[in-house]
């Protein structure tokens, strides 16, 4: 294990960690403000990443088809809202959880009965397709340097609007106390399905980069929604900040975990029960992270209502 | 005094006994098959129901102890111990254990933070069930041999089987009604309508909630132990946390805090899930919408429109 090694998957850690970032900003704005369990979150990453290969096919262009991607997206998760979600609001947290439970048995059979059981190929265009040297002498994708810069323009577009714009002051003070703002005027219907869009293109766009490096295919959303579930509860709920914190944090620690975990453990208990160990402890990090998160500060790191 | 629901009670369970002798005479064994299944999930949804009905715990983890019990089975018939003596009270010791631990820390927690705790641990088990090799993997594991009680029953007859599965589910049922109408339910339903209030008249609602949480695990073992021996085949789908999803759902459709509504639910769902898949591929895709609309419609459940639920 070179030290080479570690920076190179350091690297994968924070691009994973940033489309958690992606994921989780929308999600946790949702539950925030609407005190709204969303688990299909992970079907408008689906969505976002199907469209993108079927888009980018279409208009053989792949800037075209990723804005076109991104703009579908956004109109499906409008939809969503308008349609289903809207009167869940007033519900408890179980009927949430169950309605949008079968959204997701839903987008699932929909994008199968569309695109098949298998998975999609996504393919880039050549620029995105090469290496760069990193200073340990190592390559790197260029592919997964480009993810980790948009994710993080996109986390500092985010916090330039939440922080600075207006449409963000309405955001924060939603997520604090959303009767109070409904009491001072504020039109909160709009300001929940403009936020619900605005999440769901996020998701897409996460989406439709992880589409060349995993696979497209039915159910990807599942996999990415519960550890992004994870990233929120460690932010602390309704706080962009802490699900950026979150979800660098579990990206790192599960990306790490998967690499090195194994090979630590070997060095200290016999080869063979680490092979048995390894893996299982590394799937299992993230959520022991949350557990003892939650045990230490039960609202999360940076919580957002006081 | 024979009450309305009494009288549905005795017709449906009539039903149920009835039912092998008629789909021998008629050839239809595969409904013994299918029955059979929808009794023993009757079992773990009953036990969900303890919990999230009447103790508003909203547990998204109860898969694991299904899965648990199916393991404790497994593992056990793997290492030759085939004696279901010996089997199905580890199956139930190990969940009750499993839960003990797990609601120890959940509980603690409330609102959005117990849905996610309770899912996360879950997701830690189906893991560790992925992860173990020795034990089928990913793949899962066949069970060599049905549990054996010697004496008492023969697995490996599917109508003796299923007589089992339907007196353990009755069985269950009068349980938590037993229990949900003790003065241990009774604290138990007062924690869900109003945590203050209970603490106010002194008591404290953690010891009961993790006491129900326990007992609750432990009889979703038993189902566990059951499912295993029903399809002869364990693997870590069955704690999934899509299982999680449907176990919730069975209870809510049917009627969370009712004698009767996790029966009905589990019954219906599996029902309509059988008529779709022998109409369509593509089943989910109009299950999907119809449990949202049942979420969003029908509040009371399907036992709301038989009678009052009792909570």
């Amino acid at each position: 294990m070179t030290w080479g090694l570690v920076f190179e998957q350091l690297l994968n850690g924070l691009q994973y960690g940033v489309m958690l970032f992606l994921m989780a900003a929308g999600l946790t704005l949702v539950l925030g403000i609407m005190n709204m369990v969303n688990l299909a979150h992970g079907s408008l990453y689906m969505v976002g990443a199907y469209l993108a290969v079927a888009l980018t096919g279409w208009t053989g262009n792949y800037f075209a088809g990723v804005a076109l991607a991104l703009l579908c997206t956004l109109l499906v998760g409008m939809a969503i809202e308008v349609v289903a979600l809207r009167t869940l609001y007033n519900r408890d947290h179980l009927d949430q959880v169950l309605a949008t439970f079968g959204l997701i048995l839903f987008f699932n059979e929909l994008v199968s009965m569309i695109w098949g059981r298998g998975a999609q190929y996504a393919s880039l265009p050549v620029w995105l397709q090469g290496h760069i040297d990193l200073f340990t002498g190592s390559r790197y994708p260029v592919y997964r340097v480009t993810i980790l810069v948009v994710g993080l323009l996109v986390a500092i577009l985010l916090w330039y609007v939440v922080t600075r714009t207006r449409l963000g002051m309405l955001v924060r003070a939603g997520a604090s106390n959303r009767t109070m703002v409904g009491a001072l005027g504020v039109n909160i219907k709009l300001l929940y399905t403009v936020v619900f869009g605005v999440g769901a293109a996020l998701a897409g766009l996460a989406g439709l980069m992880a589409g060349p490096i995993y696979a497209v295919q039915p159910g990807m959303g599942e996999l990415i929604l519960i550890q992004v579930f994870v990233v929120i509860v460690i932010g602390g709920i309704g706080s962009v900040r802490g699900a950026l914190v979150g979800a660098i944090i579990v990206g790192v620690v599960d990306t790490l975990g998967r690499a090195f975990l194994k090979p630590l453990l070997g060095s200290v208990i016999s080869p063979p029960a680490a092979e048995a160990a390894g893996p299982a402890l590394a799937s299992m990090l993230i959520y022991l992270l949350m557990a003892l998160v939650l045990a230490v500060r039960p609202a999360g790191l940076f919580p957002a209502r006081g | 005094m024979i009450t309305k629901r009494m009288l549905l009670w005795l017709v449906f369970v009539l039903v149920l006994v009835a039912l092998p002798p008629l789909a021998t005479v008629l050839g239809q064994t595969y409904y013994i098959d299918l029955v059979r299944r929808m009794l023993i999930l009757s079992l773990a949804a009953i036990s969900l129901n303890l919990i999230l009905g009447y103790g508003g715990l909203v547990s998204f983890g109860h898969a694991a102890y299904l899965g648990i019990g199916a393991y404790s089975v497994g593992i056990m018939s793997f290492y030759g111990v085939a004696s279901g003596w010996l089997q199905w009270p580890l199956a139930i010791g190990a969940s009750a254990l499993v839960a003990l631990a797990i609601g120890a820390v959940s509980i603690r927690t409330s609102g959005v933070y117990f849905i996610m705790i309770t899912l996360a641990f879950t997701q830690m088990l189906y893991y560790l069930g992925i992860s173990l090799a020795e034990f089928g993997g990913d793949d899962g594991m066949r069970l060599k041999a049905r549990s054996q009680f010697t004496g008492l029953v023969d697995l490996r007859d599917p109508v003796a089987f299923y007589y089992l599965a339907l007196a353990l589910m009755l069985f269950s049922v009068f349980l938590v009604y037993r229990i949900v109408n003790s003065r241990f339910g009774m604290v138990l339903r007062a924690a869900k309508s109003n945590d203050a209030r209970t603490r106010a008249i002194g008591f404290s609602p953690y010891p009961y909630r993790l006491a129900a949480f326990v007992i609750a695990g432990a009889m979703c073992g038993l189902a566990g132990a059951l499912y295993a021996n029903h399809t002869n085949y364990i693997t870590p789908g069955l704690m999934s946390w899509q299982q999680s999803g449907d176990l919730m759902f069975m209870v809510i459709l049917g009627g969370m805090a009712s004698t009767a509504g996790p029966v009905l639910g589990t019954f219906v769902l599996l029902l309509v899930e059988e008529v779709l898949k022998g109409w369509t591929e593509y089943w989910q895709a109009v299950l999907g919408p119809l449990l949202v609309l049942s979420v969003i419609f029908f509040k009371r459940g399907l036992a709301g429109m038989f009678y009052k639920p009792d909570a």
